[in-house]
């Protein structure tokens, strides 16, 4: 008998298991000594976290896999990884004194949210269609928990709800995909399916272009593609700002590394016929998203339809699906972790207890009364749009770089005018916090941990701009795996 | 026509007709006689207290999914038993050791934390 297993898989999986470990230790923390968790929990997690970011960039430029090929390390899988443990830290930094405001029970909090970490990092190394079915499970699981953390409050509890409903919808669909795929390629191993794909019987078949279809709803879902967006307002309304924060780079984050390794990396000699479906969607995504923002009142509410249209143009360019397309994917999230959770972090720091002061009229004059808070989110804002001296610029220039380089004319023509139109609903926000000089000024506190958060968000969104070529030398490695 | 559908049929006819043949042969022999003894909840004598709708305890769920958790780790201690051996004579039986041991460990530090949650305790 053939042992698929290894000594040495292990050390794939060091970042997971430096991250299982943490929440380990801050659950039995929790348990024994209630107090000191309160204290320590954020700092444990903040270290596991890094622990975790030190171990991925360890395994960088040192392809493996193990597990008998159920998990790999590849360097778009380090990237990504990277994007994913950027967004904890800062999740976790702008969580330092919301959890205390809002008094959620610190130890299960950070536990939880390290839990999902390791699924969104399992999702990352999938080779394998049971393993990103696996690893989402335990990604969401942990997520539908989190954003009905505030139990107290009524909103949460539906937006808890919503996801847990329609998320278990989604990932029953993926796995009819799946085993849709496997009854027509006969294996559920990514590498295995790309070799299948070969024989001229196998790609015609209908059955295999359903499972390819069922798969792309279930990760569509996950990204907050059009149509299957609907959860995303509710929920991001709902959820804990910092839940929310956490869950918009993550949970994106982790399903695009895996729409890429099956559209791309199993289904490459299937593209002629996915990209109608990829086409469409990413053009309604954007479009719906950028323009149902411009209707949006309450600032969580204009995030999560702002996170949708993000997903539309890194939809761009996996549909692009050459190695412009695979360079800019990795590029695009780390700068939309820097960038979103900046935006979040200045909600989090707007908002009240019990979730007050959402709406847009609670920034007007923001700047008068505290400059450097408004001058930060200006600057995300501007990220978000796209305007130049800021790491969303230069995402988007690689997004349309990769588009003009597929010959992709009008999905590259649909994806410059949304972000124009974006440019209205991105700047209103600037416009109200300096433009505005209201009667009373609203009254916001920053504490430390939500300022280095701010500061670090800031500093990584001009960072990207001013030398995209520290990432470029490192996705250039990940374009050669095409 | 000795497919192997034919035996499913077979089973299927078979089990149906036993059904309803006997069904219908109770239902010809018996006596009817509604009333008395035969409208009680429970036929083997035990007297029934109160109203049905009474309000259960839900706090009974968590011993449940406790008590899953463990029924569903057993169902990997097997599969894992019978491969042991063939571990060993790979020379990974240490490995093998060691991987069971984290596993039932990580359960195992979630059944300390529920108890120290209090969930255990019934009051």
């Amino acid at each position: 008998m053939r042992i698929p297993v290894d000594p040495s898989d292990w050390l794939i999986l060091i970042p997971e298991f430096i991250l299982l470990g943490t929440a380990i230790a801050i659950l039995m923390i929790d348990a024994f000594a209630k107090a000191a968790s309160d204290r320590s929990s954020p700092w444990i997690s903040l270290a596991g976290t890094a622990g975790a970011i030190v171990a991925a960039v360890f395994l960088w430029g040192n392809p493996l896999s193990g597990f008998g090929g159920m998990i790999v390390n590849d360097d778009f899988g380090v990237l990504v990884s990277t994007a994913i443990l950027t967004g904890t830290a800062l999740a976790v930094l702008i969580s330092v004194d919301y959890v205390r405001r809002e008094e959620l029970p610190a130890g299960e909090y950070y536990a939880l949210i390290l839990l999902s970490t390791i699924g969104m990092l399992l999702m990352v190394s999938s080779a394998n269609l049971i393993m990103i079915f696996l690893s989402l499970e335990v990604l969401s699981i942990a997520l539908y928990v989190l954003t009905g953390f505030a139990r107290m409050r009524p909103r949460s509890q539906e937006a808890g709800m919503k996801y847990f409903l329609l998320g278990s919808f989604s990932a029953a669909i993926l796995v009819y995909g799946v085993a849709l795929i496997y009854g027509a390629t006969g294996t559920v191993d990514l590498q295995s399916i790309a070799d299948e794909l070969i024989s001229p019987g196998v790609l015609g078949n209908p059955v295999l272009l359903a499972g390819a279809g069922l798969v792309l709803v279930g990760l569509g879902f996950k990204v907050a593609a059009v149509p299957f967006q609907m959860w995303t307002p509710d929920v991001y309304e709902g959820a804990p700002s910092t839940v929310a924060a956490f869950m918009s780079i993550g949970s994106k984050a982790a399903a695009f590394a895996a729409l890429v390794r099956v559209l791309i990396f199993a289904m490459g000699g299937l593209r002629p016929e996915w990209l109608a479906a990829v086409w469409v969607i990413a053009a309604l995504t954007m479009t719906v998203g950028n323009l149902v923002a411009i209707a949006q009142d309450n600032i969580k509410r204009m995030l999560a339809y702002s996170s949708i249209a993000h997903a539309g143009y890194i939809l761009v360019a996996v549909a692009a699906a050459n190695r412009l397309g695979l360079q800019s994917i990795p590029f695009y999230l780390i700068a939309y972790a820097f960038m979103n959770l900046g935006a979040w972090a200045v909600v989090t720091a707007v908002t009240r207890k019990g979730e007050e002061a959402v709406g847009l009229s609670d920034y007007s004059g923001l700047f008068w009364s505290h400059p450097v808070l408004a001058g930060s989110m200006g600057l995300f804002m501007f990220a978000l749009a796209g305007i130049p001296p800021t790491a969303g610029f230069t995402a988007k220039i690689y997004v349309f770089m990769a588009a003009v380089a597929a010959d992709m004319i009008g999905l590259l023509i649909i994806a410059i005018v949304t972000t124009i139109i974006s440019a209205y609903f991105y700047l209103r926000v600037t416009v109200i916090m300096f433009m505005e000089r209201p009667a009373e000024p609203p009254v916001v506190t920053v504490p430390t941990p939500l300022a280095v958060a701010i500061a670090v968000a800031a500093a990584g969104t001009i960072w990207l701009f001013l030398f995209p070529g520290v990432t470029q030398s490192f996705t250039d490695t990940v374009a050669r795996l095409l | 026509m000795a497919s192997d559908y034919t035996w499913v049929l077979i089973f299927l006819l078979v089990g149906v007709g036993f059904a309803v043949v006997s069904l219908l042969a109770s239902w010809a022999v018996r006596p009817y006689d509604p009333g008395g003894q035969k409208r009680r909840t429970y036929e083997c004598g035990e007297m029934p207290k109160g109203s049905a709708w009474v309000q259960l305890r839900p706090g009974y769920y968590i011993y449940m999914l406790v008590f899953v958790i463990f029924d569903v780790e057993v169902l990997f201690i097997f599969p894992w038993a019978l491969a042991l051996r063939n571990m060993k004579s790979a020379g990974l039986g240490a490995l093998a050791i060691a991987d069971m041991v984290i596993f039932v460990g990580v359960l195992a530090i979630g059944l300390v934390y529920a108890w120290k949650k209090g969930v255990l305790r019934w009051e």
